[in-house]
């Protein structure tokens, strides 16, 4: 009963989302007020019956109800009650679900907290968002339903896949997708500009919040996933250039482009049509990553559910929204001119270096990504593009990117004098390079990548810092400066010394670990950096719903003990799963890491799996110092403070807002 | 001028990816290919098969282990030294990266298996229906 009215409630959303997706659509090119008027209620009656519906897949999980097969196959009543919510998004169709309800929650924000957008651009912005919501609805109710019902129902259920019975991972989908379909709603704002023809500051200062928001918690959900990789899957590696991997890297990357192409837009009004073409493709590739991920095309650890007709329905439902933003964004870009102009040395300039950067490292790893897809499907043999190629494009980009955000940080808008600027930043420059040459000598050996990555560091944070003094002005600090310094300029300082954490993090992580497979018989010891770990066996222990055996490991440093290390496999009952869960024992300056493999022989002894890692925690600090700061500017007061502008459009398309119209646009456009 | 640069870096960068590109694509190849010698010497490729039951041996009790996989018409000896996947078992199909050596076996550097029993690496499952002998105990 409560499956049916589930089913029932997402067809009332689909109902809501054809009304959302069309009425006020029309009704803001047609001037029919009553039409544009239904935007807003449609988004919150949509969200109503998508949460209903939710709720009611949750409650079948809860109360185990094995008679929808959906929950037989990925629950269990062993299953702590942490993971039977979880549970819910485990797998293919519940994600999608998941997937629907939050484009619902952002379209049901948006309605919320845009009262001070006109009209009849909200109506348009909510309508595109409907319209995507058509489409994702029409997904789960034609190939994938979470409440089809399963007879006879079993008496047990074949349990949650142990890989994802982690909290770690519990919270991991949900931030992911508040990532990938946060960029709708930028996706949303920039189709609209383009219905209406107006692409203005307004516009861009609309975008920004939300796109900063749905940045940030993108950034938290590759972050959560890397870490999750890092102590679930038992390699001790954080980035595995997995395709999936890379799905949720792209998008990413052009929404960073995205979020500093809109500063630019909405302070200078340059870029205009650039920004909008961005929005499309942040958007499309958090869609190519539903595709890659959900269609099974992929050879992928993370690919848990394979259909192909659902991944057909994907690539139409892909192609319509790329195929139909970009004939929109054909027709109407042209008549957009960016009337403002800068010089070669300028902020400008620097975010544009930023953005070419991204937009390249993107599009280099949708190469990496795609291409072996291609030569599959059109029968030209097997081929995969292994970690080496990622890392050798990666790399050489993401180098001059730490310098473009210096630099982009030092130069001011429209025009600046690059002598003056270097005149400024020589001593940093070689104090920089000075501390970098310096801080090997203390390591255990002397590496130029080493140098090279903490310079980078070095130079993001001396930047930092210096235009943060800058701008509390010429009379030095004091408290009452730094509240008027702005949330956004707040936002900017933190995430960029996140990318000094997090170069930091990768440029020591990977030079100065040590990474060994060996062979231990109980009281064996190995000497890794210092650090002695010595074997004690190993012995069966229980777990909720799994056996485990379990091996104990201690380490000592300089004669002290450190730490004392539990390693286990586990076998899950249910499936009969075995799982490796690696032992770790976190610093912020290293990471002792202790996975089991097999016993070898009868004499006690295990192959073991143990590693340093040095600066490791410092990947993810830098990941939650980026998520921070977009979170901090998206509170800037400029967000909430719109020209005060009179809702008086309605039945009438003359009677616009007087929100400044800029002059590249015709007037009859 | 601003453009022009930007265009230069731009295919700098293309240049240097489409380079690194082609130096690590990953080719696969099944047990026969190797067997018949279609499968490149020195070079790093991507085999997969069905592990060969009670084949997967440990000489001197160590982290070296050595097993048979096959595509049900030839069979591979592999060699891989450190800890196998969890869900490496006996009648499974797997993916390794490696290289073959002068003797035919193939010195694997990773070993894949997927964390799903039922699973086969789609390019397994395409390499076994490419045989034409039946798939025998299964």
């Amino acid at each position: 009963m409560i499956a049916e009215l589930g089913h029932f409630s997402l067809i009332l959303a689909l109902c809501m989302a054809v009304v959302l997706g069309l009425l006020p659509i029309i009704g803001a090119s047609r001037s029919i007020s009553g039409w544009v008027a239904v935007a807003r209620p449609a988004a919150f009656g949509q969200l109503l019956f998508m949460a209903v519906s939710f709720g009611c897949l949750t409650y079948g999980f809860l109360t185990h109800d094995f008679s929808i097969a959906y929950v037989a196959k990925n629950s269990n009543t062993a299953l702590p009650v942490l993971y039977l919510v979880s549970g819910v998004w485990g797998a293919h169709e519940g994600s999608l679900l998941l997937w629907a309800l939050i484009l619902s929650c952002w379209t049901g924000l948006v309605a919320l907290f845009s009262r001070n957008i006109p009209d009849i651009t909200l109506a348009r912005v909510l309508g595109v968002m409907g319209l995507v919501s058509i489409g994702f609805i029409l997904f789960l109710l034609l190939t994938s339903n979470p409440f089809e019902r399963l007879f006879p129902a079993p008496l047990e259920g074949r349990d949650l896949n142990p890989l994802l019975q982690d909290p770690g991972l519990a919270i991991h989908p949900p931030m992911l997708y508040m990532g990938y379909v946060g960029f709708s709603v930028a996706f949303a704002f920039a189709i609209a500009a383009l219905l209406e023809g107006r692409l203005d500051a307004a516009w861009a200062r609309w975008s920004r919040p939300w796109t900063n928001i749905a940045w940030m918690f993108l950034t938290i959900g590759i972050a959560l996933g890397s870490w999750w990789a890092y102590y679930e899957l038992g390699w001790g590696g954080w980035w595995f250039w997995d395709p999936v991997e890379n799905a949720s890297f792209m998008p990413w990357l052009i929404g960073t482009a995205l979020i500093h192409s809109l500063a630019a837009t909405e302070k200078r009004g340059v870029f205009k049509t650039w920004t909008v073409l961005l929005a499309i493709f942040a958007f499309s590739l958090s869609l190519l990553g539903t595709f890659l991920v959900r269609s099974g095309v992929l050879t992928s650890v993370h690919a848990f559910a394979s259909d192909p007709a659902r991944g057909l329905f994907i690539l139409v439902f892909l192609a319509v929204v790329v195929g139909g933003s970009l004939l929109l964004y054909a027709i109407r870009a042209p008549y957009v001119k960016s009337s403002a102009t800068f010089e070669l040395v300028s902020k400008e300039s620097a975010i544009l270096l930023n953005n070419v950067l991204l937009v390249v490292t993107a599009s280099s790893i949708l190469l990496g990504t795609l291409y072996p897809l291609v030569i599959d499907a059109l029968g030209l043999g097997k081929i995969s593009v292994g970690p080496p190629y990622f890392n050798a494009v990666f790399i050489p980009l993401m180098a001059p990117l730490a310098i473009a955000v210096g630099l982009g940080m030092l130069l001011r808008w429209k025009r600046d004098n690059i002598n003056v600027i270097a005149l400024r930043v020589r001593w940093i420059v070689l104090a920089c390079v000075a501390v970098s040459l310096l801080i090997p000598l203390v390591m255990p050996f002397y590496s130029w990548g080493a140098v090279l990555g903490i310079t980078l560091a070095l130079w993001t944070v001396a930047i930092t810092v210096m235009s943060f003094v800058d701008r509390m002005g010429p009379q030095g600090f004091s408290w009452q400066r730094l509240q008027t310094v702005p949330a956004g300029f707040y936002g900017m300082t933190v995430a960029h010394l996140g990318i000094a954490v997090f170069v930091i993090g990768i440029t020591l992580t990977s030079v100065y670990s040590v990474e060994k497979d060996v062979r231990m018989a109980p009281d064996d010891k190995l000497d890794m950096s210092g650090y002695i770990f010595e074997f004690h066996g190993v012995k069966q222990t229980q777990g909720p719903n799994y056996v485990a055996e379990q091996a104990f490991v201690t380490v000592s440093y300089e004669g002290k003990q450190v730490a004392k290390l539990e390693p286990q496999k586990r076998v899950y009952q249910v499936q009969k799963m075995p799982m490796t869960e690696a032992a770790i024992d976190a610093g912020l300056f290293r990471d002792l890491f202790v996975a089991i493999g097999e016993p070898l022989g009868n004499q006690g002894a295990w192959s073991l799996r143990i590693y340093y890692k040095s600066f490791i925690r410092w990947i993810w600090l830098g990941a939650l110092f980026m998520a921070a700061g977009g979170l901090i500017a998206a509170c800037d007061r400029r967000y909430k403070i719109t020209p005060v502008a009179p809702k008086g459009i309605k039945g009438d398309s003359t009677d616009r807002s007087p929100l400044q119209r800029t002059s590249e646009v015709p007037a009859d456009a | 001028m601003l453009i022009g640069l930007m265009v230069i870096g731009a295919g700098l960068a293309t240049g240097f990816a489409l380079k690194s590109f082609n130096e690590n694509l990953m080719y696969f190849f099944s047990t026969t290919d190797v067997v018949e010698g279609k499968a490149p010497k020195d070079t790093l490729f991507r085999l997969g098969g069905m592990v060969i039951k009670g084949s997967v041996e440990r000489p001197n009790d160590g982290l070296m282990v050595r097993f048979k996989l096959t595509d049900f018409s030839k069979d591979v000896t592999v060699e891989y030294t450190g800890i196998l996947p969890d869900l490496f078992r006996e009648g499974q199909g797997i993916v390794a990266h490696g290289k073959l050596n002068a003797q035919g076996v193939f010195i694997a550097e990773e070993v894949l298996a997927k964390h799903d029993e039922n699973y086969m690496p789609p390019e397994v499952k395409g390499s076994l229906k490419n045989q034409s002998a039946p798939v025998a105990g299964q």
